[in-house]
């Protein structure tokens, strides 16, 4: 059974659920996709140990009573499967979906960088565990660090403190000094210095990094430079995030131009590919605030009410310039290049250390000698990481964009070749 | 609450528990055997790095985007 929109969405986190309500007026067929069990992205997550803001909870209830638009849960993006359509699966069959317009709102991933001991059980993304807590991990009197990068450590330890865990140590790798100059520019923005505030935290220590993770079967314990010095902490969970970074392979295998390592997009969304736009995440790191307004945008524009969309414009300014002054407090230290060594694993997948990666001039070449980006995440972990590490870009990735089944792939057996 | 079996042995978990936190309930977390033989935990917790692969009635899943469901059976090793 194949499928046709007039838009289609993938992603619904708040840039893809406010991009299907913008367009939705129209009477569009709207169709959004998200691999997630229900919508609201990384940021409105529910479950048994979370609840959802009410703004979160208003759009799920928008995106359900609007009957022109379809959302499908649990369905990724396998292949491109000629102009204009996709081949799509979930948990139980696969099928294409042809579009007239197009809205990437992927969203971005933890940079999440390779460490002695990173592989252990126990250690986690910091976004990760935050998710993980909210789906129902017992975290209840278990000792944590949490280290990396960003605001989302400060989340993060909010969540698993409220479920009962208690944080030895957040880690930021920033210096006092950014950090504090970040702080100083928040009250441009009112709702996120009060946000700040509570998430404030004695254990907060800047100018720290993580050095290894240690433990045999799994974690026992985090070694840490702070300052200078280093010290060891016994605990019984990880949590080390170095930031986002967004998810751009749909839109690279599109052919959606980057602009760095994010998604080009000019006034209007707009991909450089015609009819195809991008919003949130995708675009470059920059919080719901600022995810919410450009998902605004890009449903407005696909659906031809420029008028609205350039309404909406200063209010996406004003988000973008708080995403500068994140951005560049939290730049990362170079020391956290030389964490990994040479029999650290890199690619997870594949079980690729360090040292049989180092001599390559770039990600295809080492790619092709050590199967390093070649399992079944596809890169996403190892290719954000070596793209920091050496420099190296991971090209545009190839179908089967995520593992598939064969009965899926059978579906692509009557289109032509793209 | 939801009864499921994992990797032979019977759980109880909330309604809305991802698979992945059942692992964490059920016993040591672990979700899968690396190529190199060790063990490992869900990592990301949101569908990228595919370390939670578990086995679910029958089929690949990834641990921590499945919401458990009555009669589930899981297993994390081949």
């Amino acid at each position: 059974m194949n499928e046709y929109a007039d838009l289609l969405i993938i992603g619904a986190g708040p840039a893809g659920m406010s991009a299907a309500l913008a367009a939705a007026s129209t009477g569009a067929h709207i169709v959004v996709l998200d691999d997630n069990p229900l919508p609201g992205g990384q940021i409105w997550r529910d479950g048994p140990q979370a609840s959802l803001p009410n703004q979160a909870r208003q759009m799920r209830e928008r995106l359900q009573a609007n009957s022109n638009i379809r959302h499908h849960a649990g369905t990724r993006v396998i292949a491109l499967a000629g102009a204009k359509q996709l081949l799509v699966e979930d948990a139980d069959r696969g099928w294409l979906i042809g579009y007239d317009k197009l809205i990437l709102c992927t969203g971005a991933r933890e940079l999440l960088l390779p460490f002695p001991g990173w592989t252990l059980p126990g250690v986690t993304g910091a976004g990760g565990l935050q998710a993980l807590i909210k789906g129902g991990l017992p975290v209840q009197d278990e000792r944590l660090v949490i280290a990396g990068s960003g605001p989302l450590l400060l989340a993060s330890a909010a969540t698993a403190k409220h479920n009962g865990a208690q944080v030895l140590r957040i880690a930021e790798q920033a210096s006092a000094v950014a950090v504090a100059g970040f702080a100083l520019q928040l009250p441009r923005w009112p709702g996120k210095l009060v946000q700040s505030f509570s998430l404030l935290d004695r254990h907060y220590c800047t100018g720290t990094h993580v050095v290894a993770a240690l433990g045999n079967e799994r974690l026992e314990a985090v070694r840490l430079r702070h300052q200078g010095k280093i010290v060891e902490l016994a605990c019984d969970r990880l949590a080390c995030g170095f930031g986002l970074i967004p998810n751009t392979q749909l839109g690279q295998a599109l052919g959606c131009a980057l602009d760095g390592s994010a998604l080009a997009v000019d006034a209007w969304q707009t991909t450089s590919r015609t009819g195809h736009y991008a919003a949130g995440e995708c675009t470059g790191f920059g919080g719901s605030e600022l995810a919410l307004v450009e998902g605004t945008i890009a449903g407005h524009v696909a659906v031809g009410n420029t008028a609205a969309a350039r309404d909406l414009w200063p209010s996406r300014a004003r988000w973008q310039g708080f995403a500068k002054a994140l951005n560049s407090a939290f730049s990362l230290d170079p020391q956290l290049k030389s964490l990994a060594q040479p029999d650290t694993l890199v690619c997870r997948c594949e079980d690729v250390p360090y040292s049989v990666l180092s001599g390559h001039v770039g990600w295809r070449e080492a790619k092709l000698a050590s199967r390093c980006g070649m399992g079944a995440c596809q890169g996403r972990v190892c290719g954000g990481a070596l793209q920091y590490l050496f420099d190296w870009q991971p090209t545009a990735p190839r179908p089967p964009f995520n593992p598939a089944r064969v009965e899926t792939l059978m579906c692509l057996d009557d289109t032509p070749p793209v | 609450m939801l009864d499921l079996i994992m990797d032979g042995r019977a759980l109880k978990v909330a309604a809305g528990t991802t698979v992945a936190a059942a692992l964490a309930l059920a016993g040591d977390g672990c979700s899968r055997t690396s190529v190199s033989g060790q063990r490992r935990a869900p990592m990301c917790g949101m569908g990228i790095c595919h370390e939670c692969r578990v086995t679910i009635d029958g089929r690949r899943a990834l641990a921590c985007q499945t919401l458990c469901q009555q009669g589930m059976q899981v297993q994390t090793r081949p």
